[in-house]
């Protein structure tokens, strides 16, 4: 032996994959990027500007407080840039620059640094943002919806489908049609006072139910799968994020069981229970409901959150399917439209508890 | 060609393109050699000869103390010139006794037996115990207690570990593809020893010409047959091989034979059909010495005792400063603190990192990102059972599978955070071993 060799002694394994914290969360801002191309394409320069402020806000908030902290500054990890993106992807293009800046700085803060940093909180900070703002800016939030180009935000382009005049037949149908996301037209559409008016409005006509149909029709889901609609900066195009998604899966960075338990969920329950009275239900529902709204981004890129999900596999599977049924039932009969943030925050609450009741029986041991 | 496997598992490079190829030569006569009283699991062989003697080749210097020992032969003729702590594969310092060569080369008489296979079982065994013969794979566990098993404890199966799932490790592939004969005769030993009437070859699917060389010997054997494996570390941990060949599965804190099976390494099956036929002890093995720094990776049949820098320097020495020297596989293998520590019955390998690849990375905070629960072969969670010991939660840490972890190390390799699970979780072991005791 050479005098100068210097021996590194260490415990087994002396391998190892090369997977860091590192390119794991760069590769999955690498997978959002479909989805921000999309959002640039459809709102234009805005839509980029409000998710970079998100991710540049929160990488310097998490600077401050480890530095504040004393501990290493880790922003390069990309944690932090991620949270800020996922936060910026929840507001729509029509939000004031500094609802993302708001948002991402108390992601970062209270979602995330007061428990700790990366790896110790319980919540998805990024939703916890986005929860955060709903509450405090529901204004902001959920109004002054910018409609992708040459597109309805409703996904509704064709209206003569539903009433060669709907404007003078039904002024309120109209502008529901017009002003809303896909999801609150589904909404407002089990409200029964309101089908009641819009039916009265056009003497009698099966109004609510050609509207309804129309949600599932072929055109419709063309638009909710590209994102011709109006929605979040993130969430609009399902293309996109499959496209994020499926590489995610490939790479072995995110796990299948969560989005497939909680896609299959909302699919099953929106066929069971999706319907309104006074119209049939389409097969097609299903689809309308899993491309609609927030439920793409959420169960591929939230409700997969390493820190926040269960470690067990069986574990994974009950996380999907209570997502997905909070999502349905907050969709069908909750306040709100959407439910995807709610769901996923609720479950990441009941994680631990999850984890303790499915450890898994170890290879070769038998029940007791 | 349908292969078998086992839940779980991962899928490191194999690296064993450095001396795959090398066919086995013979390690020159070493100048001197250590052989280590603790080779093995179980008591330590206590000597019988000292400071002064000389030895034959062959010859008993020490005896077991106990069932659950080994006897230890010398490996080379010459002087014993220490009886004195050396530094042992493992990384520790243990008992050895030093034998200076006289350069003679003289060994004790090993006549050949051509009858051997006329044997009763209990003669078998007995000249397997005699040769002191202890599990080559790596854990070193005595077999003639593993060929022993209770009355209660009937063996159907015999299954030989041909695997070799650690990466860069050449050694049992060799001894397949140049030995074969020799191999299925110990094959047919043990299975005689145990009164199995089934006999298995587990190879992994990356040595083609070995599984078709061993089906091609077996083709007329019904009660033979090779099981060829896919390729996924740790295939070779015996748990695993067993469920891969048989479909069984060892009952957690259990033993093979509690399947009615027992496995042996190939290199030990070769090891008692000498034993056997020459009443040859075990004095000398099969060893790689591999990795991209060696100049002249080898597959050395070296006497048992040789010092790793000698075998090394029969390599040619190396083309870049050593980063870590490793004892075993890069999988479960041991970090050396210098190169002079003495091979044992259990070195299969010796694998030179250069600088680079000796490098560890930092330890980040566990992202709960379940890579390890997804790949463990023994199903438990490692992430879970690391920060339990980490907090001293014994309870949860067991809850978690500290007792059932088998220490094979996928779910440290697969770690985004480079969490040293294996470390957290022997430590926990150890903990836990305390914590009964003071009981």
């Amino acid at each position: 032996m050479n005098i100068k060799d210097k021996l590194t002694v260490s415990a087994a394994p002396h391998v190892h994959d090369k997977t860091t914290v590192k390119n794991v969360m760069w590769n999955v801002v690498l997978a959002l990027v479909p989805a921000l191309i999309f959002a640039t394409y459809y709102w234009g320069i805005r839509a980029l500007l409000l998710s970079l402020t998100g991710a540049v806000t929160a990488v310097v908030c998490e600077a401050l407080i480890q530095k504040l902290r004393k501990v290493p500054i880790t922003v390069h990890d990309g944690s932090a840039f991620l949270t800020g993106l996922l936060l910026a992807f929840n507001i729509h293009a029509g939000a004031p620059i500094w609802l993302p800046v708001i948002g991402a700085a108390f992601a970062i803060t209270v979602g995330k640094q007061v428990f700790g940093g990366l790896g110790n909180n319980p919540v998805n900070p990024a939703l916890l943002g986005r929860v955060f703002l709903m509450a405090s800016w529901p204004t902001q939030m959920t109004a002054g919806w910018v409609a992708v180009k040459d597109s309805a935000i409703s996904g509704l382009n064709d209206l003569t489908r539903i009433a060669t005049d709907l404007q003078s037949l039904s002024p309120k149908a109209y502008e529901l049609v017009t002003s809303a996301t896909p999801l609150k037209v589904a909404q407002t559409l089990r409200d029964s006072s309101f089908v009641a008016d819009i039916n009265a409005q056009a003497g009698g006509l099966n109004l609510s139910g050609r509207i309804f149909s129309s949600l599932t029709e072929m055109e419709t889901l063309k638009s909710l799968f590209w994102g011709n609609i109006g929605g979040c900066i993130g969430e609009v195009s399902a293309f996109a994020l499959l496209l994020g998604a499926a590489y995610l899966l490939y790479k072995n960075i995110i796990e299948w069981r969560i989005p497939l338990f909680y896609i299959g969920t909302v699919f099953v329950f929106s066929f069971l229970f999706g319907g309104i009275p006074g119209s049939e239900i389409s097969m097609m529902l299903p689809f309308f409901h899993i491309f609609s709204g927030g439920l793409m981004l959420g169960a591929f890129f939230m409700a997969t959150d390493y820190t926040t999900t269960p470690l067990t596999k069986k574990g994974r599977i009950i996380f999907g399917i209570g997502c997905g049924l909070l999502t349905i039932i907050i969709r069908l009969v909750g306040g709100y439209p959407e439910g995807v943030s709610y769901s996923i925050l609720f479950m990441n609450v009941m994680t631990p508890l999850i984890d303790m009741l499915t450890r898994p029986k170890a290879f070769g041991r038998v029940k007791k | 060609m349908r292969l078998k496997t086992f839940p779980g598992g991962i899928h490191p490079h194999d690296e064993k393109h450095y001396s795959a190829s090398a066919p086995i030569s013979i390690m020159p006569t070493p100048p001197r050699v250590i052989v280590h009283l603790s080779q093995h699991i179980g008591a330590v062989s206590s000597p019988t000869v000292k400071v002064g003697d000389t030895v034959l080749k062959g010859q008993v210097v020490a005896e077991p103390a106990g069932f659950v020992s080994l006897v230890q032969h010398a490996s080379i003729s010459g002087k014993v010139t220490k009886i004195a702590k050396f530094l042992h594969p493992t990384g520790i310092m243990s008992m050895g006794v030093e034998i200076t060569s006289d350069g003679q080369n003289l060994s004790v008489d090993m006549p050949d037996d051509p009858d051997f296979m006329s044997l009763d079982a209990a003669a078998l065994k007995a000249r397997v115990s005699a040769a002191g013969i202890c599990g080559m794979g790596g854990a070193g566990f005595p077999t003639h207690v593993k060929l022993s098993p209770p009355e209660d404890k009937p063996i159907d199966t015999v299954i030989l570990n041909g695997v070799e799932c650690e990466p860069f490790l050449t050694s049992d592939y060799r001894l397949l593809v140049e030995r074969a004969d020799d191999i299925l005769h110990g094959l047919r030993l043990i299975m005689k020893i145990v009164s199995a009437k089934k006999g298995f070859i587990g190879i992994e699917a990356n040595k083609p010409d070995a599984i078709e060389l061993l089906q091609k010997l077996t083709a007329k054997e019904k009660d033979l047959a090779v099981v060829p494996l896919k390729l996924q570390y740790p295939q070779g941990a015996e748990k695993q091989l067993i469920f891969a060949a048989t479909g069984r599965k060892v009952p957690a804190g259990g033993l093979p034979m509690a399947v009615g099976v027992v496995v042996q390494n190939v290199a030990t099956a070769v090891a008692i059909y000498e034993a056997v036929r020459y009443q040859k002890p075990l004095i000398e093995r099969v060893i790689s010495v591999t990795g991209s720094i060696v100049n002249k990776p080898m597959n050395l049949l070296a006497p048992i005792g040789t010092l790793y820098s000698d075998l090394l320097e029969h390599c040619g020495g190396v083309s870049a400063p050593i980063g870590k020297a490793i004892s075993g596989g890069p999988m479960m293998g041991f970090a050396l603190p210098a190169l002079d520590a003495a091979m044992t019955k259990g070195s299969s390998g010796l694998v030179l990192f250069d600088e680079k690849a000796a490098k560890s990375m930092q330890e980040h905070t566990c992202l709960r990102c379940a890579r390890c629960v997804d790949i463990c072969p023994m199903n438990l969670l490692p992430s879970m059972i690391a920060s339990a010991v980490k907090y001293k939660d014994l309870e949860m840490a067991v809850k978690a599978g500290l007792n059932d972890c088998i220490k094979c190390g996928s779910c440290a390799y697969v770690c985004p955070a480079q969490i040293r699970l294996v470390q957290w979780i022997d430590t926990g072991k150890i903990r836990y071993a305390e914590a009964m005791r003071n009981k």
